[in-house]
C-alpha cells in the first residue's frame, strides 16, 4: 500500500499549556491551597514536614489498594471499608492473645487475608450484579458490613464468644468491646509501630539513597537497551538529592535533618507499588485493561470478565486489609466502631486529588494525592485559626475537602460520559 | 453427508416472539467458501451470531436446533466455547478497543507469555506479557493481508477500512482456525482493498479452512464461492453451487422479484451554475486517507460524485469539511466563509453528513428509530418541536408520522418506529442514518459511501431516493463512493482524488480509461474539467 501510517498525534493528544492546566486542575488546586496553609498556619516547618512523613507512611498503602479494581473498570471501591475491617479483626485478635512485634504483625495478616478474600470474593459477586452502580453499591456493602461487625463486636463477644475475664478491650459489664482499643502506648508494648520501628533511618538519607539507587538503575536499563542516558532524565534526582545534602549539612535546617522514616513500612508501599506496575504487565493485568476499557467487547473475545472483576476486587480488599494493618499499628489507638469508616471516603478523596478519576489512576497520583491531601490536612486547623480565629473552621474545612473533591469529580465524570456521549451523537 | 465440517440443523430463533429464523439449515465442508445471502434483516447475522454463541442470543431466550461439528451435537453457549470449537469470527460491527494498539487487539485474550518466577507458582495468568512476539505475530498477520500499518498504533483513529483489516488478521493470526465466519468484512472496504481480502480467503480456504461469507456484492459472491445458502425473511430459500447459478438469479432469489438499476438522466440547466460550497486549498490529517491541498467548487444543486482509490484522500473530503478530523485551508459556503473544525456550526449551516463509517456508531441503539431518525434535526435545528412559548414539547405525533415514512421510502425491516434501533439488523441501522441525515433537510448533503452494506434491492430504494431529493428539493449533494459503477449512475460530475489532490473531473459518461488514468493519478491537464 501507498502511505504507510504512522501513528499519529491525535487532535486531543497535541496537548498544549492550557489542555496540561485542564487535566491536571485538581492537583494544581490542592497545590495552591497546601502553600496557601503552609503560610498561613504558623506551624513550625519542621513539625509539618515531620507528620506528613509518618501519615505518608501511614496512609499511602491503603490509598494504593484502590488502583486495580479503577483500571479494571469498577472504579472506586467503596467496599475496602470491608478489608478495612478484616484488618481490624486480626488486630483485635492478636492485642487479645497479647502477641506483639513482628510475629503479632504476622498473626495477624495470616488472620485478616483470608477473611478480606472472602469479603472481597462477595463484594465482587454483588459489583458483578449491580454492574454501573459499583460505587454505589460499594457504600452500601460497607454500611452492611459494619452491621454485622458491630452485631459481633458489641454483642456476641462475651456472650457467643466466651472472653478472660477482666480483659481491658471488653466493656466492664463483659459484654461487647470498648469504643477505643489500646494497641499499646510505645514501641514494644502491643502492636504500635511493631512495623514502624523495626528500622528508623534518617529520610534524608534514605531518599538519598532511593535517588541514587534509581539513577544507576536508568543508567543500567539503559545500557542494556543499547542507548545512552539523556542527563535531563536524571535531574529529578539529583535535585533531591542535593537537598537532601543541603538539609542534613545546613545547621539551620538541624531539626528537619533529623526526622527519621519507618523503612520497612516504605519499603511495602514500594511493594506494592511494584506489584500495581508488574501485574500490568502479566496477562491478568490485560485483562483488567480490556475489561475496563470494553466488556462487552472482552467477553465476546473470551475473557470471563466477571471472574477478571472479582478478582480485581479480592485484590483490592487484601491489600486494603494490610493497609489498615499498617495504618493502626501507626497511629496505636483502634476506634473499635469507626476508625474502618472513614477508610474508603479518605483514601478516595486522595486518590481524587492527586488527579486519578473514575477511570484512570496510577501509582503517583496516589501518592501525590496522599501527600496533598494530607497536607491540606495538618495545615487546616491552624490555618483556619489564623483566618477566622477558630481552629474548628479549619476542622470543617477538613471534612468539606473530602467529600467536596468525591462529589466533584463523581460529578465531573458523570458530565465527561454525558458530553462524550453527547459528541459522538452531533458528530453524526 | 458424513465429510460435512459442520452443520446447523433445523434452526429457528425468535425475538421477544418476532420469528426471525424459521428452521434453517446449512452445512460447510473444509475448505470451502460458503456465501450466506440475504436481503438486510433476512437472519443471516443472527444465524452466525447462534453459531458463535453470542450474549445478544443466549440472553434472549437462545435458539432451537442442532449444532454438529464433524458429525458431533455441540452446544455453544459462548464466545469462548466457540474458539474452543476452533470458529472464528469477523462481526459486522467493530470488536475492538480503540485505545489499545492493533497488536493489542489482534491478540487479545490470546496475548503471547512468558513464564516469570511468580507466574510459576501462581499459575498462568501471571505470566508476563512479551509484547516483542506479539508485534512479530501481528506484523505476520498484517502482512499477510498486505496491509501497511504500524502494529503499535492506536486503533483510535485509524480508517474503517484499516480497522476491518485489523479484525482479519486478529482472526487469521488464530492457530487451528476451522470454521471462520466473515460477516459483511467487505462493507466498510474499498474495491481494491476488498480484492485483497477475497485473495486472502482464497489462500485460507486452500489451507483447509471453512468459510462462512456474507455479503451483498453479489459479484464477489460468484468470484469466491462454492456455495452459496440463500435466506428470505427468516427462511431458507435456495442452498446451490454456485457454477450452477447466475447473479441474476441469487438477485431474484434474495428478494423475490427481479431487480435493476437505470441511468439517471442528465440534469437540465447546464448553463450559469451557482458555486455553492468552495473548497480551497484543503488539508485533512485523516489518518490513511490524506487530503493534501484539494481544490474543489460544488455547484448548487448538482449531484457530485467523488471517487478514487483506497487510501488516497476521497474519504478525507467530506469528513474535513465537516470538521471531523484537523482541517486547514478554506471554505466558502454560500458566499461566506465557513468555519473549519466546528460540526456543530456546519449542521447549523444545513450541511448534512453521512459518514463511511457508521456501523453501529452514531445511532442511540437504546432508543426508538423515530427518535433517531429526527434527532439532528430535532438537536440542530428544532424541528418537530412545538413551543409553547413557555416550554417546549417534542411533538410525538408528526415524529411518529416522518418516521414511518422514512421506514416506507427506505424500506427498514423493522416492527414499527418504536422498536429500538439497537434491535434492526446492520443494513437496517444504516438506513436509519441515511433517514436522519435526510430529516434535517439539509442544503447540502455529505453522503460517504451510501449503499455499503445494503441489500441491492434497497441500494436502488436508496439511490432513488437521493436522486430524486435532488430534482425535487434541489438538494445539492456529494457522494463519496468507492464503487464506480454507483457513481456513474447517479452523478452530474464525478471528480477522482489520487494522492490527496483532486486528479480530475469527469463526466459520468467518459470512458473507462479515462477514468482509470485518472484514477492511477495520471492527469495530463490536472484540476481541467473534461466536457
Ligand atoms: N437484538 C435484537 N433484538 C430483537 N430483534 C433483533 C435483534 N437483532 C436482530 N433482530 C431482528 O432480527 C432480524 C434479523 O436480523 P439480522 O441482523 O440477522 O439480519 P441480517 O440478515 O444480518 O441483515 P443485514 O444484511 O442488514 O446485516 C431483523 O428483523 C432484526 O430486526
Ligand atoms: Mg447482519
Amino acid at each position: 500500500m501507498e502511505n504507510k501510517i504512522k501513528p499519529q498525534l491525535r487532535l486531543q493528544e497535541k496537548k498544549d499549556i492550557k489542555e496540561i492546566l485542564r487535566q491536571n486542575i485538581v492537583v494544581i488546586i490542592f497545590t495552591v491551597l497546601t502553600v496557601i496553609g503552609v503560610i498561613l498556619s504558623d506551624l513550625p516547618f519542621h513539625f509539618m514536614v515531620r507528620e506528613l512523613v509518618s501519615r505518608i507512611g501511614r496512609n499511602s498503602f491503603l490509598v494504593l489498594s484502590l488502583i486495580i479494581p479503577i483500571l479494571a473498570g469498577v472504579g472506586l471501591n467503596f467496599g475496602i471499608v470491608v478489608g478495612a475491617m478484616a484488618g481490624q479483626l486480626g488486630l483485635i485478635m492478636v492485642t487479645y492473645w497479647g502477641i506483639t512485634g513482628i510475629p503479632g504483625i504476622l498473626l495477624t495478616v495470616l488472620i485478616a487475608t483470608p477473611v478480606a478474600v472472602v469479603l472481597g470474593w462477595q463484594t465482587g459477586v454483588l459489583f458483578n450484579k449491580t454492574k454501573g452502580q459499583e460505587m454505589i453499591a460499594g457504600l452500601i456493602v460497607g454500611y452492611f458490613a459494619n452491621g454485622l461487625y458491630q452485631f459481633v463486636f458489641l454483642f456476641l463477644v462475651g456472650t457467643l464468644i466466651p472472653m478472660k475475664p477482666g480483659t481491658p478491650m471488653v466493656k466492664p459489664d463483659g459484654i461487647g468491646l470498648r469504643n477505643t482499643i489500646s494497641l499499646g502506648s510505645k514501641h514494644g508494648e502491643g502492636m504500635k509501630y511493631a512495623l514502624d520501628y523495626v528500622l528508623q533511618v534518617n529520610v534524608w538519607q534514605l531518599l538519598i539513597a532511593a535517588a541514587l539507587a534509581l539513577i544507576a538503575f536508568k543508567i543500567i536499563r539503559n545500557r542494556k537497551r543499547g542507548f545512552k542516558t539523556p542527563v535531563a532524565s536524571l535531574i529529578p534526582n539529583m535535585i533531591l538529592v542535593v537537598v537532601s545534602l543541603v538539609i542534613l549539612l545546613v545547621p539551620t535546617f538541624r531539626m528537619l535533618a533529623n526526622i527519621k522514616a519507618p523503612v520497612v513500612t516504605w519499603l511495602l508501599i514500594v511493594g506494592l507499588c511494584l506489584f500495581n506496575i508488574l501485574i500490568m504487565k502479566t496477562k491478568l493485568g490485560q485483562d483488567f485493561k480490556a475489561i475496563g476499557r470494553s466488556q462487552h467487547i472482552a467477553s465476546v473475545a473470551g475473557i470471563n470478565v466477571d471472574q477478571t472483576r472479582i478478582i480485581a476486587v479480592i485484590l483490592s480488599t487484601v491489600f486494603a486489609s494490610w493497609g489498615q494493618i499498617i495504618f493502626l499499628q501507626n497511629i496505636g489507638t483502634m476506634n473499635t466502631y469507626g476508625s474502618h469508616m472513614q477508610v474508603g471516603m479518605f483514601s478516595i478523596a486522595a486518590i481524587l486529588i492527586g488527579g486519578a478519576s473514575v477511570t484512570k489512576a496510577n501509582i503517583w497520583q496516589a501518592l501525590v494525592g496522599v501527600i496533598l491531601f494530607h497536607s491540606v490536612f495538618i495545615v487546616s486547623p491552624t490555618a483556619g485559626k489564623v483566618l477566622f480565629g477558630d481552629a474548628q473552621i479549619g476542622e470543617f474545612f477538613r471534612s468539606f475537602v473530602v467529600y467536596g473533591v468525591i462529589g466533584v469529580s463523581l460529578g465531573l465524570h458523570a458530565w465527561k460520559a454525558a458530553t462524550a456521549k453527547k459528541k459522538e451523537e452531533t458528530e453524526e | 453427508m458424513d465429510n460435512c465440517l459442520l452443520q446447523m440443523k433445523n434452526i429457528e430463533k425468535d425475538y421477544g416472539g418476532h420469528k426471525v429464523l424459521k428452521g434453517v439449515d446449512l452445512s460447510l465442508k473444509a475448505g470451502e467458501i460458503h456465501c450466506l445471502l440475504g436481503e438486510n434483516g433476512a437472519g443471516k447475522s443472527t444465524l452466525m451470531n447462534i453459531l458463535f454463541g453470542m450474549e445478544v442470543i443466549h440472553s434472549t431466550g437462545g435458539y432451537s436446533g442442532e449444532i454438529l461439528i464433524d458429525g458431533k451435537p455441540v452446544k455453544i453457549t459462548s464466545p469462548k466455547e466457540a474458539m474452543k470449537a476452533n470458529i472464528g469470527m469477523v462481526h459486522q460491527e467493530f470488536m475492538l478497543i480503540p485505545s489499545f494498539t492493533i497488536t493489542e487487539n489482534i491478540k487479545l485474550n490470546r496475548e503471547v507469555t512468558k513464564h516469570n518466577p511468580v507466574s510459576k507458582v501462581l499459575g498462568e495468568r501471571l505470566k508476563t506479557i512479551d509484547t516483542k512476539t506479539m508485534n512479530a505475530d501481528a506484523r505476520r498477520a498484517l502482512d499477510k493481508l498486505e496491509i501497511n500499518i504500524e502494529e503499535y498504533a492506536e486503533v483510535a483513529g485509524l480508517p474503517v477500512g484499516h480497522m476491518q483489516f485489523v479484525e482479519i488478521a486478529r482472526e487469521i493470526d488464530k492457530t487451528g482456525l476451522e470454521i471462520l465466519v466473515f460477516d459483511e468484512p467487505t462493507a466498510v472496504l474499498t474495491e481494491s482493498e476488498a480484492d485483497n481480502l477475497l485473495a486472502t480467503m482464497k489462500k485460507l480456504a486452500a489451507e483447509g479452512i471453512a468459510i462462512l461469507f456474507i455479503t451483498h456484492r453479489l459479484d464477489e459472491v460468484m468470484e469466491v464461492s462454492d456455495e452459496v445458502t440463500i435466506l428470505r425473511d427468516g427462511e431458507l430459500v435456495a442452498c446451490k453451487k454456485t457454477s450452477d447459478t447466475s447473479v441474476e438469479e441469487i438477485a431474484e432469489l434474495m428478494v423475490g422479484r427481479k431487480v435493476e438499476l437505470n441511468q439517471k438522466e442528465k440534469s437540465s440547466s447546464e448553463g450559469d451554475r451557482k458555486v455553492l460550497m468552495d473548497l480551497k486549498n484543503l488539508h485533512v490529517n485523516m489518518p490513511g486517507e490524506l487530503v493534501k491541498g484539494i481544490d474543489l467548487s460544488i455547484y448548487e444543486g448538482e449531484i457530485l460524485g467523488i471517487g478514487g482509490l483506497a487510501g488516497q484522500g476521497k474519504i478525507g473530503i467530506a469528513n474535513g469539511v465537516m470538521g471531523m478530523y484537523p482541517t486547514t485551508g478554506e471554505i466558502s459556503y454560500n458566499g461566506e466563509t465557513a468555519p473549519l473544525n466546528d460540526t456543530l456550526e456546519m449542521l447549523k449551516k444545513d450541511v448534512a453528513f453521512v459518514s463511511e463509517d457508521r456501523r453501529g456508531v452514531g445511532l442511540i441503539l437504546d432508543e426508538s428509530i423515530a427518535l433517531n431518525t429526527v434527532f439532528t434535526a430535532l438537536k440542530v435545528k428544532e424541528k418537530f418541536i412545538r413551543n409553547f412559548k413557555l416550554f417546549k414539547m417534542q411533538d410525538g405525533k408528526a415524529i411518529t408520522s416522518h418516521a414511518e415514512k422514512m421506514i416506507k421510502d427506505f424500506d427498514i425491516r423493522c416492527t414499527g418506529p418504536f422498536q429500538n434501533a439497537g434491535r434492526l439488523s446492520g443494513g437496517n441501522q444504516q438506513k436509519v442514518c441515511i433517514a436522519r441525515a435526510l430529516t434535517q433537510e439539509p442544503r447540502i448533503l455529505f453522503i460517504s459511501e451510501p449503499t455499503r452494506g445494503i441489500d441491492i434491492g434497497a441500494k436502488k430504494l436508496v439511490l432513488d431516493v437521493l436522486v430524486r431529493l435532488n430534482k425535487e428539493l434541489g438538494m445539492t449533494i456529494v457522494i463519496t463512493s468507492s464503487e464506480l459503477a454507483e457513481l456513474r449512475t447517479i452523478s452530474d460530475r464525478i471528480a477522482i482524488v489520487a494522492e490527496g489532490k483532486v486528479a480530475g473531473i469527469l463526466p459520468p459518461d467518459a470512458s473507462d480509461a479515462k477514468y482509470g488514468l485518472l484514477m492511477s493519478g495520471i492527469s495530463d491537464d490536472p484540476g481541467k474539467e473534461e466536457k
